[in-house]
């Protein structure tokens, strides 16, 4: 789960990592107020969406006056905000962050996450600043520090030091680090963070390390052990047809294809919107039904999926195995009965229960074209795509 | 022979008495494989279907001479029963629960690996050493005894490609999910170093997916110590980068875990790698031709 930059720096001031001053508003009018508050100059005007690239879009403002600050805030708010994380739709802004502008001396990369191969977290720092950490990593390697974490036994100081000397700071400047380091980590590990990340940290002319931009990137199976995060959770930044899914336990990820699929078991749903392009066509979006899915399910997720209008035809795999064939039949049967279907759906049903899958949607009267196997589910979807032209 | 479970592997299912452990557990003894003990808490001295049910693991242990364990426990409470198993003796730990915090999963990890015990999992189908023994929810029935040796990070993926071999006359000696999470035990690697020294086995199949650089591993690996052919099916080629596809682990982060770099590691491994799903079983029928003619 993401969060938004205001939310991250709050939690992060919880841990004894300095942000700017500074807070996050829906109105021009208490933006003003806010950069009242703050009462000097510069301030930043933010714009608060979950993706990265929002300067180069116009997100970010520097004014100099709580006048222009209240202006900046007026034009943003409620503006459509593409960057190159965003895809061409972009997202509105909702929220703006109203902050002290920091004079910077240098930028330095600091983020925490999990080393899969490792299985433990590891902490990752560069001189770099500003820049995303990919780039620097396929780039120039030899620029960033990592210091890996023993999970038993924590961060210890010497690794804040090797981090910091690591990067060739000044022995004050690597004191000054020392809180932040630990800071950031004990947040990471706390929250149950696969991600916290802060980009830039700046060095400051006065000789300060201040947090100019945070994020955090939660994990969903840890967040119930966290309420407060899962509070968080902004569905506005979300995709609708995805949230509706989310209601249902579904797994949706809506793409840009004209064939819609429902599967059950993630790496099956993958390979079938794989099989889906080798046929010529484009897979219309990801859906899981999963493992233990209901015949209420399977009509909820049949609804969602057909509810994107670039859908020309609709292909079901599903390999039965604690899920039974007819259990997925009936759900399909009772979805298209309420929902006006005018494209093919090709089912292809194959493990457990397949003979009483397959006999409930022969006997529905309803028009499903059946696929003996997935070779041949995927030619008669490419049949169908290129009849409906 | 097959590798990890067989027919005398003695198993102990965490969490007997749930829905899902109670189903798996028939599920699993009617397949033949040998279920000795239960244990959930505070049930101790109950019997289930004739199994007995024991308080922890380390009586179940002493009791049933149990030596391996299937955890079918709800995410908050699987990392304990994982300790637990490993801290009871037990080498094999087939942990079937999908949703464990990935940070609970950096802690078991390193417990397991100090007291030597095998994780296979977690978020798991299970193992299956088909006509042996059955650890997992998979179906039974699809599965036939025979020679080739499967690993993968999905399950009805793997059900697919099993279905596939079987309805081909090809059976297979150990099936393998190695589980769809960031953190996993076994990996690739383990199980390639154990099939290529299993006698029964003749060839593998890898079933990979995007996320992660586990498959780019194995490539290395097969590189230089596999001589046995290898076939590999990467899912994802269209998964959109910065998305997390059903699995937690499945996620192209920062451009990197794509199913086309996979691919290429592993082609240039020697690896045969199958861009269509439906065609794994007709590439293993040819590879296996080719080694017997």
């Amino acid at each position: 789960m993401k969060i938004h930059e205001y939310q991250a720096k709050e939690i992060l001031k919880g841990y004894g990592v300095s942000v700017p001053k500074g807070r996050a508003t829906e109105t021009p009018g208490e933006a003003r107020r806010i950069a009242e508050e703050i009462g000097r100059k510069p301030i930043v005007v933010k714009a608060q969406i979950h993706a990265g690239g929002r300067g180069k879009g116009g997100g970010v403002q520097v004014v100099n006056s709580p006048e222009e600050a209240e202006k900046a805030a007026q034009k943003m708010l409620g503006m459509t905000l593409i960057t190159h994380q965003t895809g061409p739709a972009g997202r509105i802004v909702r929220k703006v962050l109203i902050e002290e502008g920091v004079d910077i001396k240098e930028e330095v990369y600091l983020g925490v996450v999990v080393d899969r191969s490792r299985a433990c977290p590891v902490i990752m720092a560069s001189r770099e600043g500003g820049m995303e950490i990919e780039k620097v990593a396929a780039e120039s390697p030899e620029k960033i520090v990592k210091e890996w974490v023993d999970p038993s036994i924590g961060l210890k100081p010497f690794q804040v030091n090797k981090i910091g000397y690591g990067l060739g700071l000044e022995p004050a400047q690597v004191g000054k680090m020392r809180n932040i380091v630990f800071g950031l980590f004990k947040a990471f590990y706390e929250k149950d963070c696969l991600l916290a990340e802060v980009n830039p940290l700046v060095l400051t002319k006065g000789g300060d390390f201040i947090a100019l931009d945070a994020k955090m990137n939660f994990d969903d199976n840890g967040l119930f052990r966290h309420k407060e995060i899962a509070a968080l959770r902004d569905l506005n930044e979300e995709a609708p047809l995805e949230v509706e899914a989310s209601k249902y336990n579904l797994n949706y990820i809506k793409l840009d294809g004209n064939v819609g699929c429902m599967v059950n078991g993630a790496g099956l749903a993958m390979a079938t919107m794989d099989i889906i392009k080798v046929t010529g066509a484009e897979p219309a979006n990801f859906l899981d039904v999963g493992g233990g899915a209901t015949v209420e399910m399977v009509k909820n997720g049949f609804k969602i999926l057909m509810s994107d209008p670039g859908i020309k035809v609709v292909f079901i795999n599903i390999f039965g195995g604690i899920l039974r064939c007819d259990t997925l039949a009936k759900g399909v049967t009772e979805a298209v009965r309420e929902v006006n279907v005018n494209v093919p759906v090709v089912v292809r049903l194959e493990g457990t229960n397949v003979e009483e899958g397959r006999k409930v949607l022969n006997e529905s009267g309803l028009n499903f074209t059946v696929a003996i196997g997935m070779k041949d589910g995927a030619e008669k979807v490419a049949e169908a795509v290129k009849t409906k032209g | 022979m097959s590798i990890l479970v067989d027919e005398k592997t003695r198993v102990v299912v965490q969490g007997i008495t749930g829905n899902e452990g109670l189903f798996h557990t028939r599920q699993m003894v009617e397949y033949g494989t040998k279920v000795v003990a239960g244990m959930t808490p505070g049930k101790g001295g109950q019997k289930v279907d004739g199994i007995p049910v024991f308080n922890t693991v380390l009586e179940a242990v002493k009791e049933t001479n149990t030596n391996a364990s299937a955890i079918f426990v709800p995410p908050a409470f699987a990392a304990d029963a994982m300790m637990e198993a490993a801290d009871s003796g037990i080498r094999i730990i087939v942990c079937l629960t999908e949703g464990i915090p990935t940070l609970d999963m950096v802690m078991v990890q390193e417990y397991l690996k100090e007291r030597g015990a095998t994780l296979v999992g977690p978020n798991t189908p299970g193992i299956i050493s088909p006509g042996k023994c059955k650890i997992g929810v998979m179906a039974g029935y699809i599965h036939k005894q025979g020679t080739v040796g499967i690993m993968s990070r999905s399950g009805t993926l793997t059900y697919e490609v099993v279905d596939q071999l079987t309805k081909k006359g090809i059976g297979q000696s150990t099936c393998v999910g190695i589980g769809g999470d960031q953190i996993i035990g076994l990996d690739y690697v383990d199980l390639l170093a154990f099939f290529e020294k299993d006698p029964e086995t003749e060839a593998m199949i890898m079933i990979g997916e995007i996320g992660g650089t586990a498959e780019e591993e194995a490539a290395r690996f097969i590189e230089k110590h596999v001589s046995k052919p290898v076939l590999a099916f990467i899912a994802g080629l269209t998964a959109p980068p910065g998305r997390r596809m059903g699995h937690a682990g499945a996620i192209i982060a920062g451009g990197k875990g794509t199913a086309k770099e996979k691919m290429e590691a592993l082609g240039k491994a020697g690896v045969r790698v199958v861009r269509n799903p439906a065609l794994v079983g007709e590439e293993m029928e040819t590879i296996l031709k080719g080694r017997r003619s």
